[in-house]
């Protein structure tokens, strides 16, 4: 695995993909390591179908995929076993404890018992799920679920995190708990990915923000890169959004 | 028009929501694209099924009673079999509303907007018990009219008065089931309604043939319920031919007095029942909605967490997720009640250390082919996580090989005891329930693995729908193993040849699967 920091965390090449018509449509895009990413983007336009191909949940059509150098068309083990992939709805079982879940996922990525057991219950404690450790999802609220997906999602320490609207119908705290989680990650030297229709967050969070609309990149840079693009040194991430998607 | 929130304004609302249904169910909810002349192409579907699936029932009826109609007089013995058949089509249709009405207790869809809504929720509710009644009595005359029109045909249309009996049982049925519901509801409190009902229901609803099989078995020594019927023991154990009893037979055979005492009493059930009960609905609905949402709490055994490789820990996934979920397991092992009645021929062969019938064998060897299907949609397409293990690293076989392992697991545990047992009898027999149970699991699996398409398991009572000829060939597979093993007893040759019709089966089915994209 090529170990050099100038390797992309997500190097994403000419990325097609049709569902009778394009979804993504020659998409080119890279995530530099330890960066917090955010991917913008109208309803539609191909964010949630880029960021399945990149986890090895749906196969492009044209294209090529690296994580961290690694070939994630060529060797999808390799480059599964480095990435942490939460969708927008929290996919987790019902009849599992979040410890049970957590159990599972560490068995699914071969993490090392004694390792796996430290991390699901610092987890579980840094989440506020340390209370509900040994209940069953079931009667989690949204909230709840997605932390404990989120729980999921880290556990093997992925160097690429990758969310598709984490947020989506979380209360203020869940929701700030859950940057706070991402904010520690990138720090840690991590690289996150993350799509959302909250511009204040982007704002507030991204190192760098991608435009994509209609299957393409239209814009990207930081905030102020698509400020002085746009004109307007005072322009808020909403005017611009609406402005590049129109 | 009808006035808004009156009872004709629900039912034209409720007609158009059941068009959609059924429209939905025969086109297993594809969407309508049109064909190259710009016609909607599911209604074009929909319309020949419509028209062919009724030609080959009628086929079938005709192929059944051709030789039977001209000759059945109004005797007692006629009457022992039309009441048997009655029964059976009201037991079937009596399961399937309790079914009904548990989903309309449990499942939101639009309850909530309804209850919301500044209209008597009390009739919408007794439009949709009046929509059960019909849609019951409208899916039994699809498959039972057939009979009665070959029946009319060749009898006479004296006949025709079975459709009556059909309705008639499908309202009473409907209204039993809408008072047993509730009265379970009553006793057990709405957590654990949905449960039992629904183990009631398939029980209810299996009960009648497997009673008549283990009567069978028990008086006449074999599993022929049409000899049971037809017997000199159940002659003699009958009411008067003139008891009120045998109404419904005589109503179903053309005695119009007797039609008009059945529809009139299932109507006097159905009326007061509905009345008394769909004003309640929607308070029922709102506590079964509403009902306590106290935690599960798991005993961790005093050991927290055990990772373990990833198949290992995918199988463990598996095997909790079903003991935990005694809905789902209820539902998946309700095939088993089918096996009573070779149980106890089993035990009664055992008693008496006398060879066992042939029909253990194929009942043993379908019942694995259909708990096997049952099984692998769970874990296959019912995976309520697959972004997460598809994302994981693993590979995509073996994922797939992790969890045909469960299903195998899992019936090799039903069927175990059953070919032990047999061993102490007859080992070829035992032979032939083994391999061929083997066979037929494996081929439900491997029609459930190309039929696969993601769905959640709360939804598996109607993966039925999802693909019609997963389905068929399922069943027609596991008929053909089970014809096979039956054979195998005392042909090896044929048996052989069987199980090539099964693996030719096999193939045309793999050949007609959607390719995995």
């Amino acid at each position: 695995m090529p170990s050099n920091k100038l390797v992309p965390a997500l190097e994403i090449k000419g990325l097609k993909k049709s569902f009778g018509r394009p979804a993504v449509d020659g998409l080119d895009l890279r995530v530099r390591p330890g960066e917090f990413y955010m991917l913008l983007g109208p309803n539609g336009a191909g964010k949630t179908t880029t960021l399945r191909m990149v986890t090895g949940l749906l196969k492009p059509d044209e294209g090529a995929i690296s994580v961290f150098g690694i070939d994630a068309l060529a060797e999808p083990l390799q480059a599964k076993q480095i990435i942490g992939w939460l969708s927008d709805e929290p996919m987790i079982y019902d009849k599992l404890t979040p410890l049970e879940y957590l159990e599972f996922v560490a068995g699914l990525w071969s993490v090392e018992a004694s390792v796996a057991e430290a991390r699901a219950h610092d987890l579980i404690r840094w989440l506020g799920l340390k209370d509900h450790a040994h209940e069953r999802c079931e009667k989690f609220s949204r909230g709840m679920r997605q932390k404990v997906a989120l729980a999921g999602a880290l556990l093997h320490e992925p160097r690429l995190i990758i969310l598709d609207e984490p947020l989506t119908g979380l209360d203020a705290g869940a929701a700030r708990l859950v940057k706070d989680v991402l904010v520690e990650n990138v720090r840690a030297g991590r690289s996150v990915v993350m799509t959302t229709h909250i511009l204040e967050i982007a704002e507030r969070m991204a190192d760098r923000i991608g435009v994509i609309s209609g299957g393409r990149l239209i814009a990207e840079g930081t905030l102020d890169e698509l400020r002085d693009g746009f004109g307007k040194a005072s322009a808020s991430l909403e005017e611009m959004f609406l402005a590049i998607v129109e | 028009m009808s006035t808004p929130g009156s009872l004709l304004w629900f039912a034209r609302f409720e007609t158009r929501l059941a068009w959609r249904d059924l429209l939905a169910m025969m086109t297993a909810g594809r969407r309508d694209r049109p064909d190259r002349r710009g016609r909607p192409a599911r209604r074009r579907g929909v319309a020949i099924g419509l028209i062919t699936l009724p030609i080959f029932l009628h086929a079938v009826a005709f192929l059944v009673l051709y030789f039977v109609a001209a000759g059945i007089r109004a005797d007692l013995p006629t009457f022992i079999v039309v009441t048997a058949g009655i029964l059976l089509a009201g037991s079937a249709m009596l399961a399937q509303a309790m079914e009904t009405v548990t989903r309309t207790f449990y499942i939101r869809s639009d309850l909530e907007l309804i209850l919301s809504a500044p209209v008597q929720a009390g009739k919408l509710f007794a439009v949709r018990i009046a929509a059960m009644a019909l849609s019951s009595a409208f899916m039994s005359m699809l498959v039972i009219g057939p009979f009665i029109n070959v029946l009319a045909w060749r009898g006479g249309v004296q006949w025709l008065g079975a459709y009556g009996v059909l309705m008639a049982v499908s309202i009473t049925s409907t209204a039993l089931a809408v008072a047993l519901t509730i009265l379970l509801f009553k006793i057990m409190g709405p957590a654990r309604t949905r449960l039992v009902a629904q183990i009631a229901a398939a029980i209810i609803g299996g009960m009648f043939v497997i009673g008549l099989q283990v009567a069978a078995m028990l008086s006449t020594g074999t599993l022929s319920r049409f000899a049971f019927l037809r017997s000199e023991y159940a002659l003699t154990h009958v009411p008067d031919i003139h008891s009120v009893f045998w109404y419904p037979a005589r109503a179903a055979m053309g005695d119009w007095y007797s039609l008009a005492f059945v529809l009139c009493g299932s109507v006097l059930l159905f009326v007061p029942i509905t009345a008394r009960y769909a004003p309640r609905f929607a308070d029922y609905a709102l506590t079964a909605s509403s009902r306590s949402h106290k935690a599960v709490r798991e005993q961790s055994g005093g050991r927290d967490f055990r990772v373990e490789p990833a198949a290992s820990a995918l199988r463990r996934k598996e095997r909790r997720l079903l003991l935990r979920d005694p809905w789902l397991m209820s539902q998946s092992l309700m095939q088993l009640l089918y096996l009573i009645p070779p149980a106890v021929l089993l035990w009664n062969s055992l008693g008496r250390g006398s060879a066992v019938s042939l029909v253990l064998v194929p009942v043993l060897i379908m019942t694995a082919g259909q708990l096997a299907g049952g099984l692998a949609w769970i874990t296959i397409s019912g995976e309520d996580a697959p972004d997460l293990v598809m994302s994981a690293p693993m590979t995509a076989w073996g994922l797939l090989r992790a969890k045909i392992e469960v299903v195998m697991q899992c019936v090799g545990v039903v069927l175990f005891p059953f070919a032990g047992l047999l061993a102490l009898i007859s080992l070829r027999q035992a032979l032939a329930i083994a391999i061929g149970s083997a066979a037929a699991a494996a081929s439900s699996t491997a029609i459930q693995l190309w039929f696969r398409s993601q769905s959640k398991r709360s939804h598996f009572r109607r993966r039925h729908t999802s693909s019609r000829i997963a389905t068929l060939s399922e069943a027609l597979v596991s008929i053909t193993w089970a014809a096979a093993g039956a054979v195998a007893v005392v042909n090896t040759l044929f048996a052989a040849i069987a199980a090539l019709v099964a693996l030719g089966i096999l193939a045309c089915v793999r050949a007609l699967a959607p390719r995995a994209s």
